[in-house]
């Protein structure tokens, strides 16, 4: 959908089609937002700083559900259990054979588009929800793998993974991590964007929109379909490879049913079909169990129901994702979009075409 | 012999709460993910009504049904019937996010504590012997009844009663059936009714079985396998389906090994999504259509 940009920016040549900043406004934006980002983790609390390290693993795989979903259009239920296998490969590296940090992590990646590679197989035969039981099937048969090698191994509790170290320090100050994630997070969502405007992202838009045309227009279906279900996993894999390290602990429990949700939730609330949507929605649905603690404490009575929290947490983000599909389809990039305008259009009206 | 009927049992507990899944959808081509939430609330509404009904097990049962059939139009009127027209994902989520509000809700309602409605109902299990020595046990003999009197009855409506045609007809086409002057929006309630009665009946028996708590939507979802490989289209294909997944369960539980037994009927699932995408029993073109 074109936005409009603001008055005096003209594009005048091809490459400007192209820029990832294009108007001297979205640079400023970064730029600001860079220097903010790098002076955040010297003011902050370790509480937020523990946060923003858990917004960052999630930014990666909402960014690579963004992709498969959100301009793949192809519905994966198997979130969890991708980023489950990514965690279980470093688990297992690290647990058995000592694998340092800079080879668990591109292993979990592997692991990652091969399983990738059989959630997407299905997806040349099945379409819609059929495509999204089928992974969601693979999910469960994932998560058992994994609980196999626990019991197996006698480990019944989850694996422990030592912190890892990078370039001779070891990774324990929340300030490292949230370095080290601020790149890999980075460095996920420039990929995303640069791979949306490379022939692969084009056609995984044309396949979205509507099959049958984009094979009558030279794209082969097939390969664009597998693609997108193994760069979308390999991702998954390495986000889930980070939050094992980041906890420092792998449990088949943390990757349940729910988690997938979650993932979905967060491209929903973020906004279907925008990197940025996936980076606000990863930031909304993270932080949001901890406004809603924050929210109980305040109430009066509120400390009666800590025991409560978890049920209530439960039921106010189902409430909160029900809200959103029935009212704000758009997402939160919806609500940005329709703000930018008004401050851009002011003192006119854009009056969306119904 | 004892294999074989426990095999019916979970046959008749699969069947009983995957046409739930089978109705919803052959109808407003809707996946409804939230169904074994929806059967736990109607076994929470049994638990109301045994406290409102002191005394009267017979009409705190009539109540809990009449509950459970209530919530089905409720969620119809409340929620799904804004998303329709909107995308089919939309619709599915819409159903996992109440999913999620529900169980939410039912741990604040009535907390996570265990709870056995049948001691409270002043109700006893026994056992009975059949021909050569297996035992079953009246609850379990009144799921198997249940399933059959559900299914005798889904059939007979479906075929012969004015509503069940229009039921069929909004199905097959929602066009040409409102040209008709089929109301969609009554059709769909009444489909999300029949739902939301015959997994809570479901809900109900299971929690008088053995327990009251959130495990029950786990089985919930793992009857939603068995709509699938019979074809989510087609009642026949639901005892079908929930006959296989049931006697996989039930064969691997006790010759391989119990850990297998959840996984199971996703396995098998995923092997007829390879095989036969559209099931035992439904129709091809559904695939394309989704």
């Amino acid at each position: 959908m074109p936005q409009p940009h603001s008055s005096g920016y003209f594009r005048t040549d091809y490459a400007d089609d192209w820029r990832l900043l294009q108007t001297r406004g979205q640079r400023g934006a970064a730029a600001v937002g860079l220097v903010l980002a790098c002076v955040f983790p010297l003011v902050a609390s370790a509480f937020l700083l523990d946060l923003a390290n858990q917004v960052l693993i999630a930014v990666v795989g909402a960014v690579a559900l963004m992709l498969l979903t959100g301009y793949a259009g192809q519905v994966s239920l198997g979130h969890a259990g991708l980023m489950a296998a990514g965690a279980f490969t470093t688990g297992i590296l690290a647990r058995e054979t000592g694998a340092p940090f800079w080879i668990a992590l591109p292993a979990s990646g592997a692991v990652g588009a091969l399983i990738g590679f059989l959630f997407g197989l299905p997806s040349l035969r099945l379409r819609g929800l059929y495509l999204a039981v089928s992974t969601l099937a693979l999910h469960f048969i994932v998560i058992h793998a994994g609980q196999e090698y626990e019991t197996r191994r006698g480990l019944s509790s989850g694996v422990v993974i030592d912190p890892p170290s990078l370039f001779g320090a070891e990774l324990v100050d929340p300030r490292l991590w949230y370095a080290a994630l601020f790149v890999c997070a980075g460095a996920a969502v420039l990929f995303a964007l640069n791979l949306l405007r490379s022939r692969t992202g084009r056609a995984w838009r044309a396949l979205h929109g509507r099959e049958p045309v984009a094979e009558a227009l030279g794209i082969p279906v097939a390969g664009a379909k597998v693609s997108a279900f193994v760069i979308a996993s390999t991702l998954t894999a390495m986000s889930g490879s980070l939050f094992a390290y980041y906890r420092g602990f792998v449990s088949s429990e943390a990757f349940s049913l729910f988690l997938t949700i979650q993932y979905v939730a967060m491209i929903i609330i973020g906004g279907m079909g925008s990197i940025l949507g996936a980076v606000l929605g990863a930031a909304f649905v993270t932080l949001f169990p901890y406004l809603i603690e924050m929210a109980l404490a305040q109430l009066p009575g509120g400390a009666s129901m800590s025991s409560l929290v978890f049920a209530v947490n439960y039921a106010a983000f189902g409430l909160v994702m029900i809200l959103f599909l029935l009212f704000e389809p758009q997402g939160l990039v919806g609500i940005w979009h329709r703000l930018r305008n008004w401050f851009l259009l002011w003192p006119f009206r854009q009056r969306p075409l119904k | 012999m004892q294999t074989l009927v426990n095999i019916a049992v979970l046959t008749s507990i699969y069947a009983l709460i995957a046409c739930g899944y089978v109705i919803v959808y052959r109808t407003s081509r809707v996946l409804s993910l939230a169904h074994g939430e929806l059967m736990m609330l109607g076994a929470f509404g049994l638990w109301v009504t045994i406290a409102l009904f002191d005394g009267m097990p017979l009409a705190a049962a009539l109540a809990a049904l009449l509950l459970a059939a209530v919530v089905g139009v409720v969620v119809y009127a409340a929620l799904m019937r804004r998303m329709t027209g909107e995308a089919v994902l939309a619709a599915v989520l819409a159903t996992i996010a109440l999913g999620i509000l529900l169980r939410g809700l039912a741990v604040l309602i009535w907390g996570p504590t265990e709870r056995h409605p049948l001691a409270a109902l002043g109700w006893d299990n026994p056992v009975f012997e059949l021909p050569a020595g297996a035992r079953i046990s009246a609850i379990d003999a009144s799921l198997v009844g249940a399933a059959v009197v559900c299914y005798a009855g889904l059939f007979a409506f479906l075929r012969f009663s004015p509503w069940g045609i229009r039921m069929r007809a909004a199905g097959q086409s929602p066009l040409l059936a409102a040209q008709r002057g089929i109301s969609l929006h009554v059709i769909y309630a009444l489909a999300w009714c029949l739902a939301t009665l015959t997994g809570g009946t479901a809900g109900m028996l299971l929690a008088l079985n053995t327990a009251l708590d959130q495990t029950m939507v786990v089985i919930g979802l793992k009857a939603f396998p068995a709509a699938l490989v019979g074809g989510l289209d087609s009642l026949a294909g639901a005892i079908l389906g929930a006959l296989i997944i049931a006697a996989a369960e039930v064969l691997i539980i006790q010759f391989v090994s119990p850990l297998l037994a959840d996984v199971v009927p996703f396995i098998v699932l995923l092997a007829m999504l390879i095989v036969r995408p559209w099931g035992l029993f439904g129709t091809r073109e559904e695939l394309d259509r989704v």
